[in-house]
């Protein structure tokens, strides 16, 4: 009888305990499955063309280099714009608001519009940008971006200065830093990796994000360098191309994909790699 | 005297420095509060035009002007239902095995390894499902559904019809893979706040691992495990481009989950540029304003449950 029972759990454990490895190779299997179909389809797609000439229209060669062009630009202004209030939000959380409610309040926000759907931010610039301006842009395709960076770098920042010692700080107020000082010569430089981590999660977040463009930068078949004028950037350009029925089309939908991939999974590793060298060399 | 400008000049800084902080951090209520004007304001027409008919109809007919949101509420409830059958027991089983299993030297790249399933955007789930997901399913599991299925009483009505390849079913699965590493990562780090003397004791009365992890660990973690599942559960709600791509964009409510659907989502990115009519791009609006309520519920219960958690591992 106590043998049966302690059989049968036994098996339970075994069934159970292998079923989670199963769990865990199925997730690493999607991963594998995507990137081998992104490496399959994407790599005949890479050539110099693809950097070299604009988005050809269907039947003709071309490449990518508006769309990639397009991204930069408009990944470089929403970083420009939102990475400093991330930074001085997180600052305000981490350093001036312990304990109070309107602290609390603002990291709850926070976190809720850390995970909120991107296409809602779409819809926000476009009412209050592309409405009154009467036509899409670049600038909007920006600030929808933009918006999208604070939640990332505000959370990270104020993690990380979370994370600095409070002796570190005593120390430079002992010696008569006033706080501003403090928290700019200490406490970010304490906190800098991780603050940088931050950041490049955030350039990571953004370069992959095609609702918040489809109704604000829409998209742009040239050159262009006008950012008060649609623009054309890599994810709708890989959304328009992919549902196209041209095959060339699709063929240059797989090659931005790849291109988009391995940029985010680099930047995604990179990041890690510089917090993981932080964390080792303060402890 | 050179001391006290420079005294002074420290004060000013001070202040600048703090109220700039104190800015910033206002900017993110103040883009909430807009979210919520902007949209509200954007889909005011079709609001005072439709009434509360606007959530229950299930008519979309952009050329009669007739818009009803039940197709897309339903389509965004049933795939995230699906992801939710799939991502929950795949994510505590990664989560078991990360915390209880694995060698500690494979820690590390698996981890990252099911995080970076997060760092992928969603288009190119969307790519992927499209042009290869689909089609596997269409050849292989929705046959199979079809047949095996298909002919019993009540849930065989869920697995009728042709097998599409696109539809409810295949945006489901897509949404599964997609919230994985959310739920993972919150239910490893929950998992990991157990003091090691409670499951050391469990060992120690001869417990197994499965024993440990299903009496000890899971009561335990209860709480911050349905925050993760939460968690998850707002981003399947929010997911646009890889759904847009497998659901077939289509305003109906089938019984079948094989078929095409719509999500609320799905309907805004495919329909948006498109638009013709100011109640048209009003009912999108609208669409979004029930988007933003339903993720915001959901994301700040989760919110909610992981803070009650926190608390109980910081005592």
């Amino acid at each position: 009888m106590n043998k049966l029972l302690i059989r049968r759990r036994k098996v339970t454990n075994t069934v159970a305990l292998s079923m989670a490895v199963g769990a865990a190779a199925f997730g690493l299997f999607w991963l594998v499955a995507i990137l081998w179909t992104l490496f399959a389809n994407g790599f005949d797609a890479i050539s110099l063309d693809i950097f070299t000439k604009m988005t050809p229209p269907p039947g003709s060669n071309g490449g990518l280099l508006n769309a990639i062009a397009g991204s930069f630009a408009m990944t470089l202004m929403a970083m420009l714009a939102g990475t400093p209030f991330g930074i001085l939000a997180g600052t305000y959380l981490a350093e001036y608001s312990r304990g109070s409610k309107l602290g609390e309040t603002i990291r709850f926000i926070n976190d809720i519009l850390l995970s909120a759907p991107s296409i809602i931010v779409g819809l926000f610039i476009y009412e209050v940008m592309v409405r009154p301006m009467g036509h899409f842009s670049a600038w909007a395709g920006s600030m929808a971006l933009g918006v999208l960076v604070i939640p990332v770098v505000l959370r990270t920042t104020e993690d990380m200065l979370n994370l600095v010692p409070s002796t570190l700080r005593e120390a430079a107020s002992a010696l008569g830093a006033p706080k501003w000082k403090m928290i700019i010569s200490v406490a970010y430089r304490a906190a800098r990796n991780g603050m940088i981590t931050g950041v490049l999660l955030a350039v990571a977040r953004i370069t992959g994000e095609t609702a918040p463009l489809l109704f604000t930068a829409l998209n742009n078949q040239f050159w262009s360098s006008n950012m008060n004028a649609p623009m054309a950037n890599l994810p709708v350009v890989i959304f328009q191309f992919a549902l196209s029925p041209y095959e060339d089309w699709q063929r240059l939908a797989w090659g931005g994909a790849l291109i988009i991939t391995v940029a985010i999974l680099t930047l995604n590793i990179v990041a890690r790699l510089i917090a993981s060298v932080g964390s080792s060399t303060t402890r | 005297m050179v001391q006290a400008t420079h005294k002074r000049q420290s004060a000013f800084i001070e202040d600048a420095f703090r109220i700039a902080c104190y800015g910033a951090a206002l900017a993110v209520l103040l883009i909430l509060g807009g979210v919520m004007v902007a949209l509200i304001e954007g889909a005011w027409p079709a609001f005072a035009k439709f009434g509360p008919d606007f959530i229950t109809d299930e008519v979309w007919n952009p050329v009669t002007e007739k818009f009803g949101a039940r197709a897309p509420i339903y389509g965004t409830l049933m795939t995230s239902i699906i992801a939710m059958l799939i991502g929950v027991p795949v994510s505590f089983g990664i989560a078991i095995f990360l915390t209880e299993l694995c060698p500690g030297w494979l820690k590390r790249p698996i981890g990252t390894a099911i995080e970076l399933l997060a760092g992928i955007p969603s288009i190119i789930y969307g790519i992927w499902g499209l042009f290869v997901f689909a089609p596997i399913l269409q050849q292989t599991v929705q046959p199979f559904l079809i047949d095996t299925l298909g002919p019993l009483p009540i849930i065989g009505a869920l697995f009728a019809g042709p097998p599409f390849g696109i539809g409810v079913l295949t945006a489901g699965l897509i949404l599964g893979i997609m919230v994985l590493p959310f739920i993972t990562s919150i239910t490893r780090d929950v998992f990991d706040t157990v003091p090691p003397m409670l499951k050391e004791s469990a060992y120690g009365l001869g417990a197994t691992t499965w024993e440990v992890v299903f009496k000890v660990v899971l009561p335990y973690t209860r709480v911050g495990v349905m925050g993760g599942v939460m968690l998850g559960l707002g981003r399947a709600l929010g997911e646009t481009m890889a759904v847009t791509f497998v659901i077939g964009n289509a305003h109906r409510i089938s019984a079948s989950i094989l078929a095409p659907g719509t999500t609320i989502s799905a309907s805004i990115a495919n329909e948006f540029t498109e638009a013709v009519g100011d109640i048209y791009t009003s009912s999108l609006v609208a669409l979004g304003v029930l988007l933003f309520v339903i993720t915001f519920g959901v994301l700040a219960f989760a919110k909610l449950l992981l803070m009650r958690m926190q608390k109980k591992a910081g005592r």
